[in-house]
Order: C-alpha cells, then sequence, then structure tokens
C-alpha cells in the first residue's frame, strides 16, 4: 500500500530526488502536470511501463484530487 | 511507494508551477499582489488601519500566525476607535479564491458579483495575495508586487 503524503511531505521527497508520476489520462497530462512528472496513466499501466522507473529512488504517484 | 493524494488541483491552488500546454494560462496567482497588509485580531484597528493606508491600501488581511485568512478589515479609517480591536472590527469569513483558478474566470466572478478584489489563498486557507479586477482582466503578465 502507498504511504499517503501531503504537499510538504512531497516537497521533502522531491528534494531527495522522488520520481513523480501523474496516472491520470495522457491528454490531461500534456495539459498540465507538476514539473518533472511523467504520464504513467492509470489504466495503461502494466509490468513493462514500470519499467521507465528507477526503483532505487522514491516514487510518488498523483492524480487530480482526493476525491 | 508514496501518494500524493491530494493531487494536481492541491499543487496548483497552492500557486505552485506547472508544466504543459495550460501552464502557461493566466491564474488567479499569478495576478495576486502579495503585498497586501495583514494584521492581528488582537491588534487595535486603528493602527491595523494606519498601516495599510500608510502603505497604499485600502484593506488589510486578518490573519492567524499560520498566515491564515480569519477576515479582512475593510472601509479603513485612520481614526477608528482607540480601543476597538480588529477582531470587533472585521468583516469575518470573506469568500476566498484559489490560485490555480484561471484569471478570467475569477474577474467574471467579481464582476457578477459587483466586487473588484479577489483574496486568494492556498487550499489551506493561507493568504496568497489580494488580485484586482483589473489586474485579472490584464492581457500581460505582470510580477505580483504592487
Amino acid at each position: 500500500m502507498p504511504t499517503m503524503i501531503d504537499r510538504h511531505r512531497l516537497d521533502s521527497l522531491l528534494s531527495e530526488g522522488a520520481q513523480l508520476v501523474e496516472v491520470l489520462p495522457a491528454a490531461e497530462y500534456e495539459e498540465e502536470h507538476l514539473p518533472g512528472a511523467i504520464s504513467l496513466p492509470l489504466r495503461q499501466i502494466d509490468r513493462d511501463a514500470t519499467t521507465v522507473l528507477d526503483r532505487s529512488r522514491p516514487i510518488v504517484v498523483y492524480c487530480w484530487d482526493a476525491l | 511507494m508514496y501518494d500524493y493524494a491530494a493531487g494536481k488541483v492541491d499543487w496548483m491552488a497552492a500557486g505552485r508551477p506547472t508544466e504543459g500546454t495550460l501552464a502557461a494560462q493566466p491564474r488567479a496567482g499569478q495576478r495576486a499582489r502579495r503585498d497586501v497588509p495583514r494584521s492581528r485580531l488582537e491588534e487595535r484597528a486603528g493602527e491595523a488601519s494606519a498601516r495599510a493606508l500608510a502603505a497604499g491600501w485600502q484593506m488589510s488581511v486578518v490573519v492567524n500566525d499560520h498566515d491564515i485568512v480569519l477576515g479582512v478589515l475593510e472601509g479603513l479609517r485612520l481614526d477608528a476607535g482607540a480601543e476597538t480591536t480588529v477582531a470587533e472590527a472585521m468583516r469575518p469569513g470573506p469568500s476566498t479564491h484559489r490560485a490555480h483558478e484561471p484569471a478570467a474566470e475569477v474577474a467574471a466572478k467579481l464582476a457578477k458579483g459587483g466586487r473588484h478584489r479577489a483574496i486568494v489563498t492556498t487550499p489551506e486557507g493561507e493568504l496568497i495575495g489580494v488580485a484586482f479586477l483589473d489586474d485579472l482582466l490584464a492581457t500581460e503578465v505582470r510580477a505580483p508586487e504592487k
């Protein structure tokens, strides 16, 4: 289970080199995303998709909001 | 693995930068004047008013120790009662806007409501600044300072 974090904890993780992953559809990512985030739409995630991630660094996923 | 559950809307509402095709869209947070005077509940209203007027403002935003918006001091008068506190003189619970709201949309809401300025805060209610109608409608991006 992922650990829930807030914006302030996110800042800390980013300063430690965390990778940001947006799981919204690609079109929404193209419109606007957090700086440096990569796009891995939830419905397209498979084992191969996650190979773009560096498992030695923290991974932070996000979508639109908490709802 | 971590989950930033509050997500993209929380990030943008806090006035943080973004990337993408819509990232350059003017936002309320960009147009907000961040040097708006602040005052505290326990202060004398006259002193807070004088400080705001000296800085060229006709208002002061009342905040707590964490910069959370509690109210607004308007209709500033230098001769406000010597014993009147900000808590007594302020208008509590003013409506606020988030930094990521498109400037044009906030301007339209202000115009519809007959208002000329918007208090812009983070999702937690922390003051970012005050955006005036003219600034929200301006076509060019300018520095947020007054």
